[in-house]
């Protein structure tokens, strides 16, 4: 076919190619301008001259999962032609900045940051996987950061569908490929079985990638045939510990909660790594916490003659949904005893029914109340652990083992704002909270409640008592 | 197949709308109170045109009621072609089981010759820019062979050069593409998700049932094609199963057409 590839300086259907991003043997990715749009776009163009159907069906695959995808966490999509077109093409805001791939050089990174890169990457795939979509492909490359506005990293930004599978479509890449596609260091372990379906798949490849900015090296090597691939079955990683002494337990329990085998022993959700990497003290450490060693030959023998090797199709449980974060704001100081039961009984009611349930029990320090003054700091800590405290008595009869439930003591000057940010930055899926006890307070002081039901990016549940509305 | 190529090219800036959505549905089986809810349903969504995949009467109770409406759609531009179902009631003979025929011989007692006449007149398939409609397998449309599986899929798709063939017959919504490596895959759709066929491969698309669901969902099932971005939606729209259920006792037809309803089997 005597096809010419697009150049800098090319118009395709509106769109000016400008500089070349990316030229693999695969595809091109160019800037590109376009007088509708005004924000940064680029325009992904698959190779013409290649034999491989993989990177055409890759190229579908995008062009059918990108446009259903909303949010901070994808690029914007614009519009695109299909392989019916002289020229394919795929057009989407450009993210501007770097990905993760640049830091390898600089591995191993500060502890703190790698859980702060974690969290965000975790919120992301918590968005996506809200969305039906798997990425499949997590991996240094595809992980962006939208700037902001201070120079700090903003909401990472997932990029490369060409390899996701969406709930609700027909998967063009297990239909006409029997072999799994992704990339093999960061491959879980279901995938190279040739399961597509399975959200927490991004999660192992999460972890293998914590693993990496943790120690520096890859958790499983860098296999180059699926059967080495395959090892990861049975065969667990050198502990992070021993590569990085300083690795906390706590981040080693994560990561290698990440890594586990079985996705049902990692975490439910994406959102509850995220929760797990922002809130360290509500890790609940198991023996893999501590660990410095790789298990010994004869389990890992034992697991490598009972492993069940075929391929798996089945649908994944459904654990998303019965894994949410509820975060449930306590009023201690305005709250009568009926609502505080109240209170309880509906996050009571609800962990019934959801038994991967995490409680946040929030309650909010009005900055007002603070100095900065160094004799008040004594005291803000001191009212801080005193609220602690009446959170937890507050919480005592719901029972909760350690690990289900937390409690934070938020700071802010406005409660609902502090709220807020709280459901926001942790991915928090139900917020349950009292309505203001006395309706002459809230007409002077405003709803908190009323507010946050506005706002609030997830469902809200307000409590109140029928002695309260009467 | 300029039409097609030009459906697939999406940009939100969608300034010409001249392609207009279309509602397939299948199976309606003289349930009037199905075919209501979906017509009702489809007009709300938008749909600019209908077509009807056969099999309007044989197991519900009110098939000149349904035949009326699907009339009077025509006479406004809908397509409709031939169901089993529909020929039995003018040609003697099918391959009917029991509660079918059953069926069958109520029906011919409801309709008018004319009513027998005009289902006379419809065709067994219909062809138009590069989709095909059909009742059953298009590779032989008066067998009534019922696409079930990949390999049926197959055989009905390599029997025409349409890219997306829609049929009805099995009551159950599934969606098959053929490859152009020549592999045939096989998909449920969810309720309402828009699926876009891509112009790369062939697609059969076997619509649900509107008036007899049997995939475990009782809910009245049809589908809406936006032709502009080639995507297809499988609606199902919930209707009052009682009532359509209460006339088929009322007009002593066997009981287990009343109940299969209400389960969707």
């Amino acid at each position: 076919m005597a096809h010419r590839h697009p150049r800098p300086g090319d118009t395709l259907d509106g769109f000016r190619l400008g500089a070349a991003l990316h030229e693999g043997g695969m595809s091109s990715i160019f800037e590109a301008i376009h007088p509708d749009h005004t924000y940064p776009l680029l325009v992904k163009l698959p190779r013409l001259d290649v034999g491989d159907p993989s990177h055409i069906v890759s190229f579908e695959m995008e062009q059918m999962i990108l446009p259903r995808l909303t949010g901070p966490h994808v690029p914007r999509f614009v519009a695109a032609a299909g392989f019916e077109a002289p020229q394919p093409f795929l057009a989407m805001e450009r993210i501007p900045g770097p990905s993760l791939l640049p830091r390898l050089r600089e591995l191993p990174l500060p502890l703190d940051e790698v859980a702060a890169i974690g969290a965000k990457v975790a919120l992301a795939l918590a968005a996506i996987h809200r969305q039906r979509v798997s990425h499949l492909d997590v991996k240094p490359a595809n992980i962006l950061f939208r700037p902001t506005p201070d120079g700090l990293r903003g909401d990472a930004v997932l990029v490369d569908f060409g390899l996701s599978h969406h709930g609700h479509l027909p998967d063009l890449i297990e239909e006409e490929f029997h072999l799994p596609h992704g990339t093999a260091p960061y491959m879980a372990p279901e995938q190279a079985l040739g399961q597509r379906n399975e959200p927490r798949s991004d999660l192992f490849a999460l972890g293998v990638l914590l693993y990496q900015f943790a120690t520096g090296v890859l958790p499983f090597g860098e296999p180059l045939l699926l059967s080495h691939v395959r090892r990861r079955l049975w065969r667990d990683p050198v502990p992070p510990r021993r590569l990085r002494p300083d690795c906390p337990p706590w981040l080693q329990e994560t990561i290698l909660r990440c890594l586990e085998v079985e996705p049902e022993r990692r975490h439910p959700t994406a959102a509850q790594l995220a929760f797990d990497l922002r809130n360290p003290e509500a890790v609940r450490l198991t023996p893999r916490a501590t660990k410095l060693r790789r298990d010994n030959w004869l389990k890992v023998l034992e697991r490598r003659v009972n492993r069940d090797r075929s391929p798996r199709h089945g649908r994944p449980a459904a654990t998303a949904h019965a894994s949410p974060i509820i975060a449930v704001a306590v009023d201690l100081r305005e709250q009568t005893p009926p609502l505080a039961e109240a209170l309880r009984s509906s996050v009571s009611n609800l962990l019934r029914t959801l038994p991967g349930a995490r409680v946040a029990c929030l309650n909010v320090l009005l900055s007002g109340a603070l100095n900065s003054d160094a004799a008040l700091d004594e005291a803000g800590r001191s009212a801080r652990i005193q609220r602690q405290a009446e959170l937890r008595h507050w919480a005592a009869p719901l029972k909760l083992e350690e690990g289900r439930i937390t409690f934070h003591v938020l700071e802010g000057s406005n409660a609902a704002d502090a709220l807020l940010d709280y459901a926001v930055s942790n991915g928090v899926d139900h917020v349950v909270m009292g309505a203001r006890a006395h309706s002459l307070l809230r007409s002077m002081l405003g709803s908190v409640s009323g507010e946050v039901a506005a706002k609030a990016p997830c469902s809200v549940t307000v409590v109140r008592t029928r002695e309260q509305a009467a | 197949m300029p039409g097609v190529s030009q459906s697939w090219r999406r940009s939100p800036d969608r300034s010409k709308d001249n392609a207009e959505m279309i509602a397939f549905l299948s199976d309606i089986h003289a349930n009037r109170e199905a075919l209501s809810a979906c017509l009702g349903h489809a007009d709300r969504a938008g749909a600019k045109r209908y077509v009807f995949l056969g099999d309007y009467v044989g197991y519900g109770a009110d098939p000149a009621w349904c035949l009326r409406t699907l009339r009077a759609r025509i006479a406004d531009g809908a397509i409709a072609i031939l169901g089993n179902h529909d020929q039995a009631i003018f040609q003697r003979g099918g391959g009917m089981s029991g509660r079918a025929a059953a069926a069958i011989a109520w029906t011919r007692e409801q309709l008018s010759p004319d009513d027998a006449a005009f289902l006379q007149t419809l065709p067994l398939e219909y062809a138009e820019e590069d989709r095909l409609y059909v009742h059953a397998d298009a590779s032989a449309p008066e067998e009534w062979r019922y696409v079930f599986s990949a390999e049926e899929a197959r055989r009905s798709l390599e029997a025409t050069p349409a890219r997306v063939t829609i049929c009805g017959h099995v009551h159950v919504p599934r969606l098959f593409g053929l490859t152009a490596t020549d592999k045939v895959s096989a998909f449920s759709p969810a309720n309402g998700v828009p699926v876009p066929l891509a112009p790369a491969r062939r697609w059969l698309a076997v619509m649900g049932s509107v008036g007899q669901p049997r995939d475990g969902d009782p809910s009245a099932c049809y589908a809406l094609l936006d032709p502009e971005t080639a995507e297809l939606r499988w609606m199902r729209v919930p209707y009052d199963v009682e009532t359509a259920a209460a006339k088929i006792r009322r007009a002593g037809l066997p009981e287990s057409l009343a109940t299969r309803l209400f389960t969707g089997t």
